[in-house]
């Protein structure tokens, strides 16, 4: 494990684990989250405009890559404003909250067998747990605001992400019935071998259950992609942030480095949600067509070829996101709420009862 | 029951006809135009800023009169007897010096319609269109070909012909009257 090897690394001591443990917990946002929302906000534009004919940037370098470092730096020089009416406490505090909340989702996720923040027993209820850090963040800067864009943004999407968060944990806990553990790290170490040991479809080995549970786990599939959609505010769910109608929703007060806070956190969202999806069903880091350092008998470079499975994959559901953003219209609150609770949530149901009795067999 | 699969269906069905659509667009050729490295084609009788080809201008002040805004301004000095000012291209002779000739593009509102009434279409529409200046006064143009000094020349030959042909007037004035003499002859 990484830990283990920076602890050795700086002689066993108290002071090892510190040093240890401060990188490891450093490393995921310079090593990953920053050059990801950096490259997702440019893929972003890219894609967007390309679906629509258009060429994005174009000035800053070559097909304009630089332009997102660009926008980040002047984000860093812009002004911190903080209105009269705001509750300055909760203001300042809110961006932190929801970067720390989106964040610390990282630490059990597994990258690769070695970069794996935390192995925590509990990996998919921690996740869960710490991403509700979130709602309290954006609550909390929607009513310190004081603007009603805000707190209508606030509130809208605190009700989204409760209410998508039923049918994310309803086909969670499915998995977990399936595979026994809650661990992220053990539930990727499962679907290791093929593509077809992915839970995706049906699982390792090659029982009558198996079988039995693809339709199941394709539902199931398609219920956690929809509802973690949701609860990171991507259209067509955006209704939190809906441009259109609410200014820019929850962040329209924030400006300079708050701002850019919230913005990393909304990308560094994206990519937890598709990695959490990825390593649910799609077999985490496993490669799908077996290892290259496994056949040439270099074992150090299976974590290597992990982490580029696991990014490529994350990166795709990344894609799919955005894909899915300019090709639908928002949804109405009704209509949000309607496909949770009428659509969601009871055929969630319904396949963890499924599952649930295709495991007894 | 049906209905309620059927929502399901229709909205699976159609969100994948979305995607689909949307995705065959990321290979369509994009219509941006990169626009200071390729410009676009220009309709055929685009209007942009005018040029006078000051050659065949004749001074005839047309184009002025007919500007709704008078943001053309021109003024002309007699040619003396004896100069030969050359003709247009269309065979006019030219008579006018031009000594000022300028054109506030400020105030142009680019109608076209002093390129009409002009008698040897030489005060037209380039297709020249990139001309911000940062300050307003830059944006008046001068046409008039001749120097300052040489406009100042032409004034004052003009004015010294003048003064001299009513130097002779006076002069004529105040001889007693040739007329009565030429009349006599005549009456006889
Ligand atoms: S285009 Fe119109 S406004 Fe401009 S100079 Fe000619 S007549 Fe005047
Ligand atoms: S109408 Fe033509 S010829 Fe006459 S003053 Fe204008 S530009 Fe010269």
């Amino acid at each position: 494990m990484m830990y283990d090897f920076l602890v050795d690394l700086f002689g066993n001591s108290t002071l090892a684990d510190i040093i240890a443990g401060t990188i490891q917990s450093i490393l995921p946002l310079f090593v990953f989250i920053l050059p990801f929302a950096l490259f997702a906000v440019y893929l972003e534009r890219k894609v967007s405009a390309h679906m629509q004919d258009r060429l994005g940037p174009m000035r800053t370098g070559w097909h304009g890559w630089k332009q997102t470092i660009a926008d980040i730096i002047k984000l860093i020089q812009k002004e911190d404003i903080i209105a009269t009416d705001n509750d300055k406490l909760l203001f300042n505090l809110a961006p932190i909250v929801v970067f720390v909340g989106s964040y610390a989702a990282f630490a059990a996720i597994p990258f690769s067998s070695y970069f794996i923040g935390t192995e925590l027993d509990l990996g998919i209820f921690y996740i869960v747990a710490v991403t509700g850090l979130v709602v309290a963040g954006i609550l909390m800067a929607g009513w310190a605001s004081n603007n009603k864009y805000s707190l209508l943004g606030s509130m809208r999407s605190v009700a989204q992400i409760i209410s998508y968060e039923i049918p994310t944990i309803l086909v969670m806990l499915s998995l977990v019935m399936i595979s026994g553990t809650m661990s992220l790290h053990t539930l990727s170490e499962q679907q290791t071998g093929y593509a077809w040991n992915w839970y995706i479809f049906g699982g390792p080995g090659m029982t009558l259950s198996k079988f039995l549970l693809i339709p199941s786990m394709f539902i199931g599939f398609l219920i956690i992609y929809i509802s973690t959609l949701a609860e990171v505010n991507r259209t067509p769910f955006d209704i939190p942030e809906a441009e259109s109608e609410l200014v820019s929703g929850y962040h329209t007060e924030y400006s300079g480095m708050k701002f850019a806070m919230f913005f990393l956190a909304e990308y560094a969202n994206m990519f937890a949600v598709s990695a959490i999806v990825v390593a649910l069903f799609l077999g985490g880091y496993q490669s799908p067509i077996g290892y290259f350092g496994d056949l040439i008998g270099a074992s150090w470079m299976i974590p290597i070829e992990q982490f580029t499975w696991f990014t490529i994959k994350g990166l795709f559901f990344v894609f799919v996101q955005m894909w899915l953003r300019w090709t639908l219209p928002r949804l109405r609150v009704d209509q949000l709420m309607t496909t949770s609770w009428k659509y969601l949530i009871p055929i969630a149901f319904v396949n963890l009862i499924i599952i649930g009795l295709i495991t007894l067999l | 029951m049906k209905e309620y699969f059927g929502n399901i269906y229709t909205a699976l069905a159609t969100i994948f006809i979305g995607m689909k659509i949307t995705f065959k667009h990321m290979f369509v050729p994009s219509v941006t135009i990169q626009y200071p490295e390729v410009k676009p084609q220009l309709p055929e009788r685009e209007r942009n800023r005018l040029y006078v080809n000051m050659d065949d201008c004749i001074g005839c002040d047309q184009c002025s009169r007919a500007c709704p805004v008078s943001c053309i301004e021109i003024e002309t000095t007699k040619s003396l007897p004896g100069e030969d000012l050359g003709k247009t291209s269309n065979g006019k002779k030219k008579a006018l010096w031009v000594t000022n000739f300028t054109i506030d593009f400020a105030k142009c509102c680019y109608c076209q319609l002093c390129v009409f009434p002009c008698p040897t279409e030489c005060i037209y529409m380039t297709d020249v269109y990139e001309f911000a200046e940062w300050e307003r006064n830059k944006l008046v143009y001068d046409f008039a070909t001749l120097t300052p000094e040489e406009r100042q020349e032409k004034r004052d030959n003009l004015a010294k012909f003048n003064a001299e042909k009513e130097a002779e007037k006076l002069k004529a004035a105040s001889e007693p009257k040739p007329e009565i003499k030429k009349d006599q002859p005549e009456e006889k």
